[in-house]
């Protein structure tokens, strides 16, 4: 769906299901490949370290993260709830792939988050655009990158 | 969530704040999954300890080791005392081996504070097994029982070989579990999660722990984190070779619950295996993709000389103890390279009292307990160049410690620590 505002930006809407409600907003960060939480960030930085992730060394610290899925350790949780202590989680979390470790790390980092999109966040969200997540209703509005530079 | 009577009473606080928050935390979690009700569970394996800087510090300033159970076991705001265990708990791995902290480049002052620790958390009346294979050390579920369990190779275990039921749980979910008896009735709880999605022919043998491992991490690497189905298989894997292929198909692709046609309990036959399912995908296991699992497995590995050998990733059985002792007696530990091997604390007991930790002590290796080096980050000063007999640790080691692997058998791994050099190879 595509809303005008303005006349100018071009805001898209993704609707979704509600799996830690919030609002929130901010860039957004998206990759395709799913995110190993022990092993896999510095929780000290926010940052992705795992080798051989098309993210390596890029911090998702107040980002809105739109991946695929969690992998890796049981200690995913853990690693997230650490960037919220430390303050670097995300802003928001939107992914595809639900999972255990997936929504016990969403509920503890605390971050609105949502997943079971009508459309491939994936694809409908690139790097650097403004997203507000609105999980308490379900909807992201998504700002693009083009129409705010 | 649907709740039960009970439950709603510990939503309450009936049975005080800690519950209460256990409970808070288990809604908010079932909820983000989409779970109807929780599921009473008394078998939880969980992580409590502090062995981190950080953790201590946090400890220190924020209410002892109830503050960091609440913050980091129950994910509350505020600091509640904690009660004692309501389910059966038995503790992960840790951030080092206590009996072995100077070996592992561990300061005292981080061993006392551990071992403060340790003392809370059988106070609580959790059992201080402090292992990844929990059930080589007395939790061995029932078929069929619903668990909490922590740990991805504990977790494939426990769903595929002993047929219990467990989703891959996390520190907070299982501080909640043991405090209040539930989890979420969600994933490898029901039935129809547990079913096949792919079927695996094997075209070549797998025999030895090694093949086993080679097995696991090409296997993970096809169906990430769904369910396979291997069919084909001769000779009867013992509980190394299972603890091996599981970790392996869990680190590489994220797997938790597989079937062996003809040995595990819940694949009698492919039918049974699949109840109903239709495959996804046939996959066949030959040379070629023997091969490619080991050149993965590999891909870190240059230099020749070995500065250690790191073996009990997941932590070594007593008969892969003793099959180590047997190799390495009238042997020396090359004076260039290091072994360490891992085992639970229990098991080491055994191996004191049958002389096998005698004999790797006098080989010039170590015994320890507790932790292992991708836990730990721990390795013998100045290493460069590991050897290992496990997938899961040669999967994790290069990225964590910024090392080369060599992965091959144990008996490679014996050769390279009384060499000095890696003269393994696929057979």
């Amino acid at each position: 769906m595509i809303a005008s505002e303005n006349g100018k930006d071009e805001v898209r809407v993704l609707r979704g299901r509600c799996v830690v409600p919030g609002v929130a907003e901010g860039e957004a960060l998206v990759t395709r490949d799913a995110i190993s939480g022990w092993g896999g960030i510095d929780s000290r930085t926010g940052t992705i370290v795992e080798t051989r992730h098309e993210l390596r060394g890029v911090s998702f610290a107040g980002k809105v993260l739109v991946f695929p899925g969690a992998k890796g350790s049981s200690g995913w949780s853990n690693a997230f709830h650490l960037t919220r202590s430390l303050g670097v989680a995300p802003a928001a979390m939107l992914f595809n792939q639900m999972s255990t470790k997936l929504a016990l790390g969403a509920v503890v980092t605390r971050s609105p988050s949502m997943t079971a999109f009508d459309q491939d966040p994936l694809a409908e969200i690139e790097t650097g655009d403004w997203v507000r997540v609105d999980a308490d209703r379900g909807l992201v509005e998504i700002r693009k990158r083009r129409a705010t530079v | 969530m649907r709740l039960t009577d009970d439950e709603q009473a510990m939503l309450d606080g009936r049975d005080g704040p800690a519950v209460q928050r256990a409970m808070d935390l288990l809604l908010r979690y079932g909820r983000a999954l989409g779970a109807e009700r929780l599921v009473e569970t008394n078998n939880v394996v969980a992580s409590i300890s502090a062995t981190t800087p950080f953790m201590r510090d946090y400890a220190r300033q924020r209410g002892g080791m109830d503050g960091v159970f609440s913050e980091f076991s129950l994910d509350s705001d505020d600091v509640v005392p904690i009660p004692r265990v309501r389910a059966f708990t038995t503790h992960v791995q840790l951030g080092f081996d206590p009996g072995n902290a100077a070996l592992m480049g561990v300061d005292e002052q981080t061993v006392r504070f551990y071992q403060q620790g340790e003392a809370y958390i059988t106070g609580l009346g959790v059992q201080a097994t402090n292992t990844c294979t929990p059930y080589q050390v007395g939790n061995i579920p029932t078929r069929g029982e619903h668990c909490a369990w922590m740990e991805s190779s504990a977790v494939i275990y426990c769903n595929s070989v002993i047929g219990a039921r467990t989703n891959t749980e996390g520190r907070e979910s299982v501080g909640a579990a043991m405090l209040t008896g539930r989890i979420p009735y969600w994933g490898y709880h029901l039935d129809e999660n547990r079913r096949g999605t792919h079927h695996i022919q094997l075209a070549v043998p797998v025999e030895s722990t090694a093949d086993w491992g080679l097995l696991g991490y090409w296997i993970g690497e096809q169906v990430q984190d769904r369910v396979p189905v291997v069919e084909g298989i001769g000779k009867l894997p013992n509980l190394a070779r299972l603890k091996h292929f599981g970790a392996s198909a869990s680190s590489s692709g994220g797997v938790e619950m597989y079937h062996l046609v003809g040995v595990t309990p819940e694949a009698p036959s492919v039918a049974q295996a699949f109840g109903g399912n239709y495959p996804v995908a046939q996959l066949r296991y030959g040379e070629r993709e023997r091969r490619d699992a080991w050149e993965k497995l590999n891909h870190t590995g240059r230099d020749t000389q070995v500065d250690y050998v790191m073996l009990g990733c997941p932590h070594y059985t007593i008969e892969q103890i003793w099959e180590a002792a047997r190799l390495l007696e009238g042997r020396k530990v090359h004076a260039d390279c290091e072994l360490w091997i891992f085992t639970p604390r229990a098991i080491k007991s055994l191996a004191d009292r049958n002389g096998y930790t005698r004999i790797i002590e006098d080989a010039g290796g170590h015994l320890l307990t507790d932790s292992c080096s991708a836990m730990s980050r721990a390795a013998p000063k100045g290493t460069r160049v590991v050897a290992l007999d496990s997938a899961k640790q040669a999967h994790y080691l290069p990225a964590i410690l910024g090392v080369q692997a060599w992965f091959g058998d144990l008996a490679e791994c014996i050769d390279a620590a009384c060499t000095g050099r890696w003269n393994g190879g696929l057979s």
